[in-house]
């Protein structure tokens, strides 16, 4: 109860169309030219002195990006993107790699400061929390710093930048990349694929349970700036990680393109937890700012009795095109997808996942809730397949959404195949209104109605927000509050 | 005290009150029955503040502050307790969750001191065992998959808990069988108080054996129409509502 108290608390303090995270931070910033090209793909791949293979790996991935045409089946509307009208690598001048924080350009060190992630490790020791967190911490193009990394690297497990990884574990980047998402996987992969900046690289070694969260903290500053991230994380057999990602952008007036790409491994008996916090500055209450989020998102439970689990809590973007999945190639392994989807003003949401079930006895399980506001549209896309070798495949989804208000829609597009009479799918959805009735029931025991709103919304979505790590719960807790103000009249 | 003075109200340009007057000591248990349709209801909802009427003339008065002119939230931290006939469920929040966060906002909106977890704690396991709701209903979801007769005692137990001066029954009796509304009305005599005054609103005379009031009102059209002790239920229960009704025409 505190916490609701809390999230009102929050929410009370905000005002109207304040999204929190809007600043921008004036550094100054080398860019690649404005616009694609051949020549833009060589810049970036100059930039971060990579190694032939992964030039001609791009260079292929954009001859054949040229060729494809931009996805428009999903429920979002939006004005055409004009890709040479964008700038496509920006990062701060003091870097490329500063060897530790003392040689991070202080201004920077102040952006993640008042962001609120700690990028100091012996601030990280010296506070309250119990559990540490190592971050990576990315803004706009570049990895500008990686905490806890001498720590983590004694228990064997790699965390670092993906450009840094290209060149001290050439052979698990050139092995994996790729490997799960195909360069020619989807227009928007395709794009990152070619012109990617960095992310993060997390290699769990056999056996190892990671001895703290990891995070990957990413943030767009420049203006008519893409970012396209990276990450590939692989857990090798028996291993375990739990990974976060947050990300946040300054409040402007023009869109921003966020096309990102995620590949998960996991070998026999290994687990990759993988939650996000998604706050991208979502626009203003009349639609206007905001970013496109074109995200690809994909786990290959590749060993037996392996497991990926996403644990989802959007909340920001203009446009949100995601579809974190999982392949379930192992015998006996598992994919799991918990989201919360939040959309307010006139955000467009349309997320779910793709759960393939490949080998024998696999499962999965899908716990979506979707909450629509103001005069937003908030979609769940969901397939649930089982291939014809795919024996006593089960997978259980559930899909609840909840509207708040009379000019916002929710929809429900489920997409089940079963090739393997063995398989059990099933598949429940609801929508339901906060009603006034139960707002005057709360409201007759004394909450106020934004204080009953809180309530119902936080109830609503207990399921999924009690897989999320503990600090993380705590603050999509009060994402959640904050998204809806307004909404209740 | 609560005093209502020619109360008119109206929901969708329909009128349902008609020049409704009405008072209720403090220590009252009053008794309002009538025929389905005479605005029972409206009148339980337009004291608690249920957004959707409207009040075209009287007053309603709490210990002297007018009623009318406070949210549904505000009159709740008053004294103002509706039992609702059909009790609403809120999923994924548990009752003592809903608990906590209720009695905590009336108290900070009078400006007191919110509960500390143990002390609130100890009131409800207190409150809910006189009650006999078990302690695992607690634990639940608020109201979602109760049955009717634990919904009703957990009206009762909220009521007990958040200590109200002016406490209203809408039909708490509807949907209990005779156990059930025993131990309903056995929680609502234990709550009886000097300084606190109860408006229950009923078809059947079969609650006032049980929940024993001091006046009982009859309702027709919107107004009061004749006013009476404990026996005048009996005389209803024998005649049925056909004479009270002529007179209002």
């Amino acid at each position: 109860m505190a916490a609701v108290q809390e999230t009102v608390d929050r929410v009370k303090s905000v005002d109207v169309d304040a999204y929190k995270y809007g600043f921008f931070t004036d550094i100054e910033s080398d860019k690649a030219p404005k616009g694609l090209s051949e020549d833009t793909v060589r810049f970036i791949s100059a930039k971060k002195n990579e190694p032939v293979w992964l030039t001609e790996w791009r260079l292929d991935a954009y001859r054949r990006w040229l060729t494809m045409t931009e996805p428009d089946w999903a429920r979002v509307e939006y004005p055409k993107i004009d890709y040479q009208d964008l700038y496509y690598y920006s990062a701060p001048k003091s870097s490329p790699g500063p060897k530790n924080l003392d040689e991070v350009d202080p201004e920077l060190l102040r952006v993640y400061e008042k962001l609120g992630i700690p990028l100091r490790e012996q601030e990280v020791l010296a506070g309250v929390q119990e559990r540490r967190v190592a971050v990576d911490a990315v803004f706009d193009s570049v990895s500008v710093a990686t905490t806890f990394k001498a720590e983590l690297a004694k228990a064997g497990v790699i965390f670092c930048p993906i450009s840094e990884a290209v060149h001290s574990h050439p052979e698990l980047v050139k092995k994996y990349l790729g490997s799960v998402v195909p360069v020619t996987d989807n227009y928007f992969a395709t794009l990152n694929s070619a012109v990617f900046s960095d992310g993060s690289f997390v290699y769990i070694p056999p056996g190892v349970r990671c001895p703290m969260e990891l995070s990957t903290y990413f943030r767009i500053n420049e203006q008519n700036t893409g970012q396209f991230e990276r990450t590939l994380i692989i857990a090798d057999k028996g291993s375990y990680v739990s990974y976060l990602e947050g990300c946040t952008a300054p409040k402007r007036d023009e869109n921003q393109l966020h096309a990102a790409v995620v590949e998960l491994i996991t070998h026999d008996d290994a687990e990759i937890k993988y939650s996000t916090v998604q706050n991208w500055y979502p626009g203003d209450s009349e639609g206007k700012g905001g970013i496109y989020n074109f995200v690809t998102k994909r786990g290959d439970c590749r060993g037996a009795r392996s497991k990926i689990s996403w644990t989802q809590v959007e909340t920001g973007s203009a446009i949100t095109w995601k579809y974190p999945s999982c392949i379930l190639r192992g015998d006996e392994s598992r994919g799991e997808f918990y989201s919360i989807a939040i959309s307010n003003g006139r955000q467009q949401v349309d997320s779910g996942t793709k759960m393939i079930h490949l080998g024998k006895n696999t499962t999965s399980r899908i716990i979506s809730k979707g909450i629509s506001a103001g005069r937003s549209n908030n979609t769940y896309r969901g397939q649930v397949s089982a291939h014809r070798k795919a024996t006593n495949a089960r997978n259980f989804t559930n899909c609840d959404s909840l509207l708040i208000g009379e000019t916002c829609g929710a929809h429900t597009i489920p997409y089940i195949e079963a090739k393997n009479a063995t398989a059990v799918f099933e598949h429940e959805a609801t929508t339901s209104k906060i009603s006034e009735d139960q707002l005057f029931y709360c409201k007759q025991r004394g909450l106020s109605a934004e204080e009953a709103t809180a309530l119902i919304v936080n109830g609503f979505v207990r399921d999924v927000l009690q897989q999320l790590p503990m600090e993380f719960a705590v603050e999509a807790q009060k994402l959640i509050s904050i998204s809806l103000e307004g909404s209740v009249g | 005290m609560l005093e209502i003075r020619n109360l008119h109200a109206e929901i969708d340009g329909k009128k349902i009150i008609n020049g409704l007057s009405l008072t209720v000591n403090d220590g009252e248990i009053a008794a309002i029955m009538g025929p389905n349709g005479s605005g029972k209801s409206t009148l339980s909802y337009v004291i608690s503040g249920r957004e959707g009427y409207t009040v075209t003339d009287g007053e309603i008065l709490l210990d002297g502050a007018n009623l009318l002119e406070m949210d549904a939230s505000v009159r709740a931290a008053k004294g103002v307790f509706l039992a609702f006939q059909y009790p609403l469920e809120i999923p994924g929040v548990t009752t003592m969750t809903f608990l906590k966060a209720c009695m905590n906002a009336q108290r900070k909106a009078r400006g007191e001191a919110e509960f500390s977890t143990p002390d609130f704690m100890k009131r409800v396991r207190a409150g809910a065992e006189k009650l006999g709701v078990p302690q695992d209903m607690l634990r639940r979801a608020l109201n979602v998959g109760f049955s009717g007769g634990e919904k009703k005692r957990m009206e009762v137990l909220q009521m007990s808990l958040l200590e109200p001066t002016f406490a209203i029954l809408d039909e708490t009796d509807s949907g209990l069988d005779i156990d059930a509304l025993r131990i309903v009305a056995d929680g609502v005599n234990a709550l009886r108080d000097p300084k606190r005054s109860f408006l229950v609103i009923t078809h059947y005379q079969r609650l006032l054996d049980y929940i024993v009031p001091d006046t009982v009102h009859v309702m027709s059209k919107g107004r009061i129409v004749k006013t009476g002790g404990k026996e005048l239920a009996l005389e209803l229960e024998a005649n049925g509502y056909r004479d009270f009704v002529g007179e209002a025409a």
